[in-house]
């Protein structure tokens, strides 16, 4: 569904790649995590697939077409993204229903208000929320409401920027089950960037393991809970994550 | 420890108070009435912002009720009662044409609220626009925006309403194209450096990819979150303003005689000063008042919208 070749990405001409020689290939319904440790460049892959950044190299491709650099308006209908913090994701002075309506808007769809109450149930929320304004809500809900605006346009990608990372154990948990629910209702596809390895085995089926902006091993899921993975990179990782674990 | 009911429940069933703080508001218009009221919570706090709301909002109802507060005329001359001292009959006394001054205060702060309304009208929107779009193109935009904001903020305010009044003529109108002029550059300055702290943002981030177009995203995402310092920065910026109307006034570049205004008011007063204080004390004591107002107004107001005040 979304095949990226040879993504190369620098921040500012000439200087060393923060991404180089980045190839992957994600199947229609598939949960696809991408892991590694603080700064080997997950983030960055995601924003130059989102669009966010049209400032790479190489070829990034949606149901076997070309994109072009800067995304026209109908991908956004395909691919949406939910950010890290969801502090920060929400505009602080529109109300919830002002912010699930403006995706509706910006892509020109007449907003029904039944459909932007569905939204919140759809992600757990109850829809006399709909008036008030981010700072009125957990951080949990925040997060939800943020799933519930990537949802809005009925995308078939949802790219997930370490959706969990900002909240607290047990709001992780109920999260990561709510986008395993959404995933198989709906068919989703997903593309989850995390550190946590325990997030990516629980939603993933298939991983890439980066480091220093390149991917060193790519496997499934079912290797990575066996502990039968081979590059040397990828087995610290997974050790340190695992020694993390107990002593947590 | 129990708490008994009629502690905890203060407000009556149904009320308005209620419908202000109900937890769940049924509609944007409830929910924004709810956030003004949160904000006027806590300008309540402060005691000398109270003050000069009041002085404030006194001075918007003067103006409004200019006619029915006075019997006499502001313009009207009446030679045989010149220069006389306060009295019942003249609350702060009469001028050298006999003109009662009272009631060319009152009239003056028509003349005043005039200048500073159009000010606001014509500086807040061009300087938010400026500053925004700097900010959020950056670039060659940036740069070029920048410069000319430079240019204005470069000239001296009062000299260049001074160079401008002369070059058009004076008059009210042509003082206030002069004010604005020199009062739009730290606003576009203000809204920019918002502006750069907010185009990374996550929720900036968001709404780009909905495929929302650059002007959409300025005015519907950026704009408002820009609002809140600049309402803080034109308010403390009034007192500047309505103190540049009344320098120009003071120089017979602002409002033209017979027309009441506090800075002509002041500079007519000044050769009387000695025998007839009155008639300067009365408009320096006006112009003074409403600038200090709005500054209380203006730190209590950082207070209430500042982002980096608050939660």
């Amino acid at each position: 569904m979304i095949e990226v070749e040879n993504l190369t990405i620098r921040f500012g001409a000439g200087k060393k790649p923060v991404v180089s020689n980045f190839n992957l290939a994600i199947e229609p319904g598939m949960a696809f995590g991408l892991v590694g440790e603080s700064g080997c460049g997950k983030s960055t892959v995601l924003r130059a697939i989102s669009g966010l950044n049209p400032n790479y190299e190489g070829q990034i491709k949606l149901d076997g077409k070309i994109l072009d650099h800067r995304r026209e308006r109908s991908f956004f209908r395909q691919v949406q993204m939910v950010f890290q913090d969801p502090y920060g994701s929400l505009h602080p002075r529109k109300t919830i229903r002002s912010q699930l309506k403006e995706p509706l808007r910006n892509q020109g769809i007449s907003a029904k208000s039944t459909s932007l109450d569905d939204a919140l149930q759809a992600v757990g929320l109850d829809p006399v929320l709909s008036y008030r304004f981010p700072h009125q809500l957990s951080g949990g809900q925040r997060q939800r409401v943020a799933i519930a605006r990537a949802l809005v346009l009925n995308p078939a990608i949802l790219l997930l920027d370490e959706p969990t990372s900002a909240l607290d154990v047990s709001v992780q948990a109920e999260i990561l089950n709510l986008l395993q629910d959404l995933r198989t209702e709906r068919g989703l596809t997903y593309l989850l960037v995390s550190h946590d390895l325990a997030v990516v085995s629980h939603m993933c089926s298939r991983i890439a393991i980066m480091e220093a902006g390149e991917v060193v091993e790519e496997t499934d899921i079912e290797n990575l809970r066996k502990g039968t993975i081979t590059h040397p990179y990828s087995q610290r990782l997974l050790g340190a994550s695992r020694r993390y674990g107990k002593s947590a | 420890m129990t708490i008994p009911i009629e502690q905890t429940n203060r407000s009556e069933p149904g009320g308005f108070r209620q419908w202000l703080l109900a937890p769940e508001p049924e509609g944007l218009f409830q929910s924004s009435v709810q956030q003004f009221y949160q904000g006027w919570l806590k300008f309540r706090l402060h005691p000398l912002g109270l003050v000069g709301l009041a002085v404030i909002i006194l001075l918007i109802l003067v103006a409004v009720a200019a006619p029915v507060l006075t019997q006499y005329d502001p313009i009207v001359q009446d030679m045989a009662s010149r220069l006389a001292p306060p009295s019942a009959e003249h609350w702060l006394g009469t001028d050298n044409f006999g003109r009662d001054v009272f009631a060319r205060i009152i009239y003056g702060a028509r003349t005043t609220l005039y200048i500073i309304i159009l000010v606001t009208v014509i500086v807040a929107p061009i300087g938010l626009l400026i500053g925004t779009c700097s900010g959020y193109f950056g670039g060659v935009v940036d740069e070029i925006l920048m410069r000319i904001t430079d240019i204005f903020l470069s000239f001296p305010g009062l000299v260049l309403a001074l160079g401008f009044a002369a070059a058009l003529g004076p008059g009210i109108t042509n003082a206030i194209i002069a004010i604005s002029l020199t009062a739009w550059p730290p606003i576009a300055r203000l809204a920019r450096a918002e502006t750069l702290s907010l185009r990374n943002a996550d929720f900036i981030a968001a709404v780009r990819l909905q495929g929302a177009s650059s002007m959409a995203i300025i005015t519907r995402h950026i704009l408002p979150m820009c609002i809140p310092s600049v309402i803080v920065r034109v308010t403390l910026n009034m007192a500047g303003i309505i103190i540049t109307a009344a320098g120009l006034g003071f120089l017979g570049l602002g409002a033209q005689p017979p027309w009441p205004e506090w800075g002509a008011m002041a500079a007519t007063g000044r050769e009387f000063m000695l025998d007839s204080p009155w008639v300067i004390a009365a408009p320096g004591i006006a112009i003074a008042l409403v600038s200090l107002a709005f500054n209380l107004v203006g730190d209590a107001l950082r207070d209430v919208l500042d982002p980096r005040g608050g939660e």
